[in-house]
């Protein structure tokens, strides 16, 4: 726990904060993609080259713009709806991330005493990283590929049935 | 095959590449300040003031009617008419500008000014350097930076100044002959009534004017 | 075979780092690469513009910029000067934080890919395992930085180029990534440094370079074309089509932040030819074996020099694509390209007979590409083009 890692922490929560709180939405995009900067950061000091980088390259790099894309398509982001800052639902909001935090609280917690008390971190390498998701891990990449592949062909079918239907 | 015009494209621009180091003709910049293409006889650039004679204030055409200045569309001219008069090419008294400026910023080189002109007094210029680094003052022309002389009017435009040098010979050689069958007349009635002698001669430049506007 | 002229600068770091208390040297040592990373690419950035002016106006049969200094030389002094004492103009209704933070972000990320460019032997600010995807984790945020300059500018062309913009270098990355990763099948590593090295070798006086290999030429040339277009390049500068949208994201901005936005532009081009003289011409390895005595940093520079000139003659060559051109081009021909050139990389890596291995990629790679030729020429019916009213 270094000066560096709250810096980054403050960085990433207000990052955080801000998309939540602000009103004009793609400020609020903005401010997200602070937040997954901050995140990469982290996990950068944690020696996780890996997957800092990946959070950059897919977080920034995809989501963000793919975020902005569909504000920018769907609504003026100029206005903000409604008066106040919370949605009518926001009860329902607010029990979803309490459970959530709370599922993560419990698996945080209960994985800390299954770590050996190491005090250096292993060095992961890239090469490492490889080896394991194409043998321990394949099931899950394969199943994830599959995933990814449904979602292609369905973003596909989508698209081309709009196109029929304009014609 | 795909990306056969690609590749000859390319070898196309690179002969073009390579042509502009070996042939000078390829390369039509003319490098302006050191070199120059002589201006062509058409060109028109900026309006000035044909004076006739050695002296330009003497000289000058123009007789200030202001017509020049209520045609311009942009309104670039400003006249302001003389009090006293002074003989014009024909010998006749004439008003003259005391003030002819045009603004150089706001001339939009159209020749309008030029068209309308009854007295062949304002000719476009072929001169086109005419930045200067005094944003007001220096873009403000006043009649001694207009008047060229009719000599000058020769050397840019020869067949156009030739063409209204003849007009105005013939316009003059017209009056001469009107004055002098005028004052023949004059002299034939001389005889009987004495007195009327000068009015005749003092009409006859009004036809003479309404023949130059066509 | 590692002479002083080929270490000269790193010696010169040391040199330097001596003069600092022991504990210092570290960063000293980081400072003084980032100085000279800040220092050379820039210095690069205003050759490549005028190379880029003169070639242009030689391919046009012009003269190309010949006022300022002998023969034009000092042309760039001169544009820096202009940029830096023109008035800094922001729209009234910009969002001005973020119109003001976005050509930051856009030469930071840029600047910060050179940090894993291994520019000569032993000469990387930074060698760490995953350089190659450190590279593009710094490419993908300058799209942000586009479209946060579009946007913020509160117009209506920016916005458009932006959205542009950032279709197309979406669009372009996946091709992008995928010719990279033929590469890292091949090294085995994501380390830039490792790669270069991998490609360091001679058989008599020929290098090892992967673009002598069938998926290796492959790649290069896809990867040619994808860095063209993520860099924003013509043809497939779009983004910023003169003759439609002003000047695309950046029409708001003058003054630095336009100059800025310059400097990111070509200085990301350096960067991404950088990175494909790396993985395809072997970094900074001589092109022959008794080559070996010039310093590396040399060569490397050469290439990306050589590279940049390429840029430029396709520009010279090339009219804007269209929209949906360059996303067919894109999504039709440049993906599946990529994913056929990963298949014969893999036979290329398991089979073992080296004349079998030799004839069957080859075969692989031009049939796709001529069957993939013929398949996208058939469709559009490339044809003299024949106007009825101007016969």
């Amino acid at each position: 726990m270094s000066f560096a890692f709250y810096l980054i922490s403050a960085l990433t929560v207000a990052g955080g904060l801000a998309a939540v709180l602000l009103r004009n939405i793609v400020h609020c995009v903005l401010a997200l993609t602070v937040a997954f900067a901050g995140l990469a950061l982290l996990f950068l000091q944690l020696d996780a080259q890996f997957a800092g980088f990946a959070q950059i390259l897919i977080y920034i790099g995809a989501v963000a713009i793919l975020v902005i894309f569909a504000i920018l398509l769907t609504r003026d982001p100029q206005v903000s709806q409604g008066k106040g800052m919370f949605s009518r639902t926001w009860v329902t909001g607010l029990l979803i991330a309490a459970a959530v935090f709370a599922v993560m609280g419990w698996a945080v917690l209960a994985s800390a005493p299954a770590l050996p008390n190491e005090t250096s971190t292993p060095s992961v390498t890239v090469l490492q990283i490889g080896d394991a998701l194409m043998s321990r891990y394949i099931l899950p990449l394969e199943i994830l590929a599959l995933l990814l592949t449904a979602a292609i062909i369905g973003a596909v079918i989508v698209a081309m049935h709009e196109k029929v239907r304009s014609k | 095959m795909l990306g056969e015009g690609i590749l000859k494209g390319l070898a196309e621009t690179a002969k073009n590449f390579a042509g502009s180091y070996v042939s000078k003709e390829r390369l039509t910049t003319v490098q302006y300040p050191e070199e120059r293409i002589p201006t062509s006889e058409s060109a028109r650039v900026f309006p000035f003031l044909v004076y006739d004679g050695p002296d330009w204030e003497a000289g000058l055409r123009c007789v200030a009617c202001q017509i020049c200045e209520k045609e311009c569309p942009p309104k670039c001219i400003y006249i302001e008419k003389s009090k006293d008069k002074k003989p014009d090419y024909v010998g006749k008294l004439q008003i003259y500008p005391a003030r002819f400026d045009i603004d150089v910023s706001v001339c939009m080189s159209c020749q309008i000014c030029v068209e309308v002109c009854p007295f062949e007094a304002i000719k476009m210029d072929v001169e086109f350097e005419l930045s200067t680094d005094d944003r007001f003052g220096g873009l403000l022309r006043n009649r001694q930076h207009l008047a060229k002389s009719n000599e000058y009017y020769h050397q840019i435009h020869p067949t156009e100044a030739s063409e209204v040098d003849a007009r105005l010979g013939e316009e003059k050689a017209k009056l001469e002959a009107k004055a002098k069958a005028a004052a023949a007349a004059a002299a034939a009635k001389a005889a009987a009534p004495a007195a009327p002698a000068a009015k005749p001669a003092e009409s006859t430049p009004k036809p003479a004017e309404g023949t130059d506007k066509q | 075979m590692i002479g002083k002229a080929d270490q000269i600068f790193v010696l010169l770091q040391h040199w330097i780092m001596g003069f600092f208390p022991p504990a210092w040297q570290a960063v000293v040592g980081i400072l003084l690469g980032v100085v000279a990373i800040l220092i050379v690419f820039p210095t690069l950035f205003a050759l490549s513009v005028l190379l880029e002016r003169k070639g242009l106006g030689r391919m046009q049969n012009r003269y190309g910029p010949n006022r300022v200094g002998p023969c034009g030389i000092l042309q760039p002094v001169a544009d820096a000067v202009k940029a830096l004492i023109k008035e800094d103009i922001v729209p009234f209704k910009a969002d001005a934080l973020v119109h003001f933070i976005a050509p930051l972000v856009l030469v930071v990320a840029v600047f910060m890919g050179f940090a894993v460019l291994p520019v000569g032997r032993n000469m990387v600010l930074v060698d760490m395992d995953a350089s190659l995807l450190f590279f593009f984790a710094m490419g993908a945020s300058t799209e942000l930085a586009v479209f946060m300059a579009g946007w913020s500018s509160h117009n209506k062309y920016s916005l458009l180029g932006a959205m542009r913009a950032v279709a197309q270098m979406i669009s372009y990355e996946v091709p992008l990534l995928m010719t990279t990763v033929v590469v890292v099948m091949i090294s085995g590593s994501l380390s830039l440094v490792k790669i270069v090295e991998a490609q360091n070798h001679f058989s008599g006086i020929f290098p090892h370079w992967y673009v002598f290999t069938p998926w290796g030429l492959a790649g290069f040339v896809l990867f040619l074309i994808a860095s063209m277009a993520e860099t924003n390049r013509s043809p497939f500068d779009l983004p910023e089509g003169e003759s439609e949208i002003i000047a695309g994201y950046f029409t708001e901005y003058s003054g630095f932040k336009f100059a800025l936005f310059f400097l990111g532009e070509y200085v990301g081009m350096l960067g991404i030819a950088g990175l494909g003289t790396t993985l395809f011409l072997g970094g900074w390895a001589a092109p022959f074996a008794f080559l070996n005595w010039v310093p590396s940093w040399f060569w490397f520079f050469a290439k990306i020099m050589l590279w940049i000139c390429f840029f430029i003659w396709m520009r010279g060559t090339m009219p804007r694509l269209r929209q949906d051109q360059l996303m067919n081009f894109a999504w039709k021909f440049m993906l599946p390209m990529t994913l056929i050139n990963l298949m014969v990389a893999a036979l290329w890596r398991f089979v073992d007979e080296a004349w079998l291995r030799w004839a069957v990629c080859w075969i692989i790679v031009i049939g796709a590409y001529v069957a993939m030729g013929r398949m996208g020429m058939r469709r559009k019916r490339i044809a003299p083009r024949r106007y009825r009213y101007a016969e």
